[in-house]
């Protein structure tokens, strides 16, 4: 089985050799053989004594991540839809896209999203779940911005990563925690151990991080913004990612993880909610768009919450319900699809204002339309499949149960209304859809080109959708028993093996619902321009994508604010940032464990000499800030190292009173060479605020510097190491002045390094001086 | 007279800063020549001060100053001596191309 994920990947890596020859043989060509045969792979485990296959491959064993394929009936009605339907994509687009396009891109980015997509549904493993399941927003990403010199195109590609990468990040989250419940990864598992889900205070931000992972995907309000924008992508791309694979992702999700929480009201509530708010919202901004994919996307968003709807109910009937359209959302709305993309194709627009009257120019096209429309607003006609999953809705609507609170007793009063109102909408898009285009007044002198049927290859794919679309419709039970049923026995847990028969009688509640919807959507069709003022009111100004572009400027804005407040390009801005938060950070630590000590102890007698030599650094240290004579500053701190060479010298350290003495003079001697050279030499005059500034840091540092002396000094934990030196300075190292001997053979390590940094700083020294580059650089 | 060289260590630190916290290119170089005085003396401190000789072997002396610190100062003494020196000439030549030692013009351009 792994090889199906596998294979479209490999093939994907041999693309580009194969597109060097595409002026003579269209790389799709090649491609299309990919998703066939793994449709074929899978069409031999159809049939009624179907058992979960489960194949494991090790990944990270350590940690509990490894390539757990598990097919079960969910799974094949997934990745029989992605490889049918993909072969069908393919096939169309060698029609769609001409030679002169990128070819090599499209199919590789094209196969990089099939074999993800299957990763996704096949695997059980929730890590590599979500690895595949951001590898299909990448590969997404990438086909909507295929054109990428439109600037639309990228806009939209960029709305569609950041919103689904947002949700795919915090379904992340809600895979580690429900990971961390149940110590498990397999999804299997989780569903097995669905009581320790429950049970545990973590589940419902688990459920909550899953849910915004899913609707994001799935495009479910309020994230559905992205969707119409990514209808930028080429057609063949909106056919398969944004109408029966990628968007249904969310939906696959949702199934797999609904034995999990199913128990619980508020999956309920909010899927609910969710998808019927989705499903009214769709269609009723459908019937707003000019643009024939605008519609088709709202179209799709619709029905996806119409699915999410439905698995929200929970209820059997509306399971299997909810598998159903599943098939048959993608059989009508692909075939869809494509024929817009044929209509644009000949006639060189998709605005619907534009169109009109193309029935006997493009019949073919017309008559698939037809059928793909009426599938989809659920005409009761024994041929169409829409209308089976449409009054299984209305009647897993209907028959909800009974609600424990009051806000899902509410709900469930509310429901088979909004689902009619939903579907209302939905049968006047999809009157609209078909006959604005094709019915109606000729409008030929506004298109772009002169309209003609499009090639027979182009027609082919939504030819066998519509075929798909009539075959389950005139026979639901072939499918039922053998597919169907597996798939929702996989989310339900137990086998539901539903009869799917067209007439229900007359007094069935679900096809009076379906009477209704005829009724007053013929009426809304035909008066439609009537009330066509209603969206200035109710859209109005009100839109999601305003909150977006909004929250996007926003961000860059007020980051880039936040960034300039502290990122100054003031060296003392940062120095005063770095200082403050040691100074913090040091003396509240010491203040909350009780760090300072004093011991008046072991210390030192104190001579008039030493004093006097204390009191002259201290002079002169503080004369350095107030004088503003540069070369009177210049030897004040000279005087300064003289008095610590005296101090050393008190304090027994002949060698450090040495060095000191020698270093400070040569150091005095060097600034004043630079101070001879250096221009405009005046002291800067500083406002009143900077100089508190200044003084209330370097005071807190200084007076930090002596607590943290004087109790390091009072608290004596252990003796010193010294002693080891002294005893053996003479018998190990053969010399008497232990300074010397630990510097050059105790620790002549230290010694070696410290010669490297002083001929580090010569040689600097030595380029500063003497490399040049002229002005301008070089 | 321990907390005497730490409260001398403090001061040496405070002014260090004061000084680094300036404008002025020379006023920096200065800080941190105090800085490191301030660090030398907070290190010596740290031994203990004025017990016994100087740690050089002789008959009949038992007791020691303790050498260790020494020895560490004594590199450090070394390294910020090489430290100062590069920052002086690096001051100078900064200086002297961009015609001013004033910190604040001193800023690095937009798309550096």
């Amino acid at each position: 089985m792994i090889f199906t994920v596998l294979i479209p990947l490999l093939i994907a890596c041999l693309i580009p050799f194969v597109s060097l020859y595409k002026h003579r043989i269209h790389t799709g060509i090649f491609v299309f053989f990919v998703p066939f045969t793994i449709f074929i792979y899978f069409i031999q485990f159809i049939g009624t004594g179907f058992e979960p296959v489960r194949h494991t491959y090790n990944w990270i064993p350590s940690l509990g991540i490894n390539f757990d394929f598990h097919l079960d009936g969910l799974s094949l009605l997934f990745a029989l839809l992605i490889s049918g339907i993909g072969s069908l994509v393919v096939l169309y687009s060698i029609y769609y896209l001409e030679r002169n396009e990128r070819l090599g891109h499209f199919y590789v980015y094209l196969l990089m999203f099939m074999s993800a997509m299957l990763g996704i549904v096949l695997s059980d493993n929730v890590f590599v779940l979500y690895t595949f399941w951001e590898l299909t927003s990448i590969s997404s990403f990438l086909l909507i911005g295929y054109w990428h010199f439109k600037e639309k195109s990228r806009y939209g590609a960029l709305k569609s990563m950041m919103i689904t990468i947002f949700g795919g990040l915090s379904m992340f989250g809600g895979f580690i925690l429900l990971t961390v419940i149940t110590g498990t990864a397999s999804i299997r598992a989780m569903v097995a151990n669905a009581d320790i889900i429950m049970d545990n205070p973590y589940m419902p931000l688990a459920l909550g991080f899953i849910l915004i992972g899913a609707f994001t995907k799935s495009a479910q309000f309020p994230f559905h913004i992205w969707l119409p924008d990514a209808m930028e992508a080429p057609t063949p791309v909106s056919a398969y990612l944004h109408s029966a694979t990628m968007v249904k992702a969310g939906i696959y999700l949702i199934a797999r993880f609904s034995p999990v929480f199913s128990g619980f009201e508020w999956f309920f509530i909010i899927v609910s909610i969710a998808g019927i708010l989705t499903l009214c919202w769709g269609s009723y901004m459908a019937v707003h768009q000019t643009d024939l994919k605008a519609i088709l996307a709202f179209s799709t968003i619709s029905q996806l919450g119409m699915i999410m709807a439905m698995l929200g109910f929970g209820t059997e009937a509306a399971i299997f319900a909810a598998v159903f359209h599943i098939l048959n959302h993608a059989t009508f709305k692909g075939s869809l699809f494509m024929v817009a993309g044929a209509v644009d194709h000949e006639s060189g627009t998709r605005d619907i204002r534009k169109l009109g009257g193309l029935a006997t120019l493009m019949p073919i096209s017309a008559t698939l339309a037809l059928f793909g429309t009426f599938s989809m607003a659920g005409i009761p006609l024994p041929f169409l499949n829409g209308f089976y999953s449409k009054e299984l809705f209305f009647g897993s609507a209907i028959d909800l149960g009974e609600g424990t609170s009051a806000l899902a007793s509410f709900l469930i009063e509310v429901i088979p209304y909004l689902a009619v109102l939903g579907s209302i909408f939905t049968f006047v898009y999809s009157m609209y859809f078909v006959f604005g285009t094709f019915w109606g007044p000729k409008k030929l002198d506004e298109l772009p080109k002169k309209p003609h049927e499009a090639p027979a290859g182009m027609l082919v794919a939504p030819g066998i959708l519509v075929l798909g679309v009539i075959l389950i419709g005139l026979f639901p039970g072939a499918i039922n028993g053998t597919f169907i049923a597996h798939a929702a026995e996989a989310v339900n847990g137990e086998a539901v093996a539903k009869e799917i028969y067209f007439w229900h009688g007359w007094d069935s509640t679900a096809f009076q619902m379906s009477l209704a919807v005829l009724g007053i959507g013929a009426v809304l069709t035909v008066t439609r321009k009537k009330w066509h003022g209603v969206y200035q009111i109710l859209p109005g100004r009100l839109s999601a994508n305003k909150v977006y572009d909004w929250l996007m400027a926003k961000i860059d804005i007020y980051s880039g604010k936040i960034t300039n407040a502290y990122m100054t390009g003031s060296l003392r801005h940062y120095m005063i940032i770095i200082l403050s938060a040691i100074l913090i950070a040091t003396t509240g630590f010491m203040i909350a464990t009780g760090g300072f000590t004093m011991n008046f102890q072991n210390l030192a007698s104190v001579t008039i000499i030493e004093m006097a030599v204390v009191l002259v650094i201290v002079a002169a240290a503080v004369a350095t800030i107030f004088i503003n004579n540069n070369v009177a500053a210049i030897l004040i701190t000279g005087i300064t190292g003289y008095g610590v060479a005296l101090l050393f010298i008190i304090y027994r350290a002949p060698d450090l009173g040495l060095t000191q003495l020698v270093v400070e003079t040569i150091s005095v001697a060097l600034f004043l060479l630079c101070f001879y050279h250096l221009p405009n030499l005046k002291k800067r005059q500083e406002s009143l605020t900077s100089k508190t500034t200044n003084g209330l840091v370097s005071i807190g540092f200084g007076a930090m510097v002596t607590l943290i002396g004087i109790s390091a000094h009072s608290s004596d934990w252990f003796g010193t190491i010294s002693d080891y030196f002294l005893e053996t300075s003479y018998s190990l190292g053969g010399g008497d002045n232990v300074v010397n001997v630990i510097l050059v053979d105790m620790r002549g390590l230290d010694t070696l390094f410290e010669i490297a940094v002083l001929g580090i700083a010569a040689l600097a020294i030595y380029t500063l001086i003497k490399y040049r580059s002229d002005k301008g650089g070089r | 007279m321990e907390y005497i060289i730490s409260i001398l260590a403090g001061i040496l630190f405070a002014t260090a800063i004061y000084n680094l916290l300036q404008k002025q290119l020379l006023r920096l170089v200065i800080g941190s020549l105090l800085l490191s005085h301030g660090a030398h003396l907070f290190i010596l401190t740290m031994g203990e001060l004025k017990r016994g000789s100087p740690p050089i072997l002789t008959d009949g002396v038992e007791e020691y100053a303790d050498p260790l610190p020494q020895a560490l100062i004594l590199t450090s003494i070394v390294i910020s001596f090489g430290i100062t020196s590069l920052l002086l000439v690096l001051a100078y030549r900064t200086a002297n191309e961009n015609n001013t030692d004033n910190m604040e013009q001193l800023r690095g351009n937009e798309n550096e």
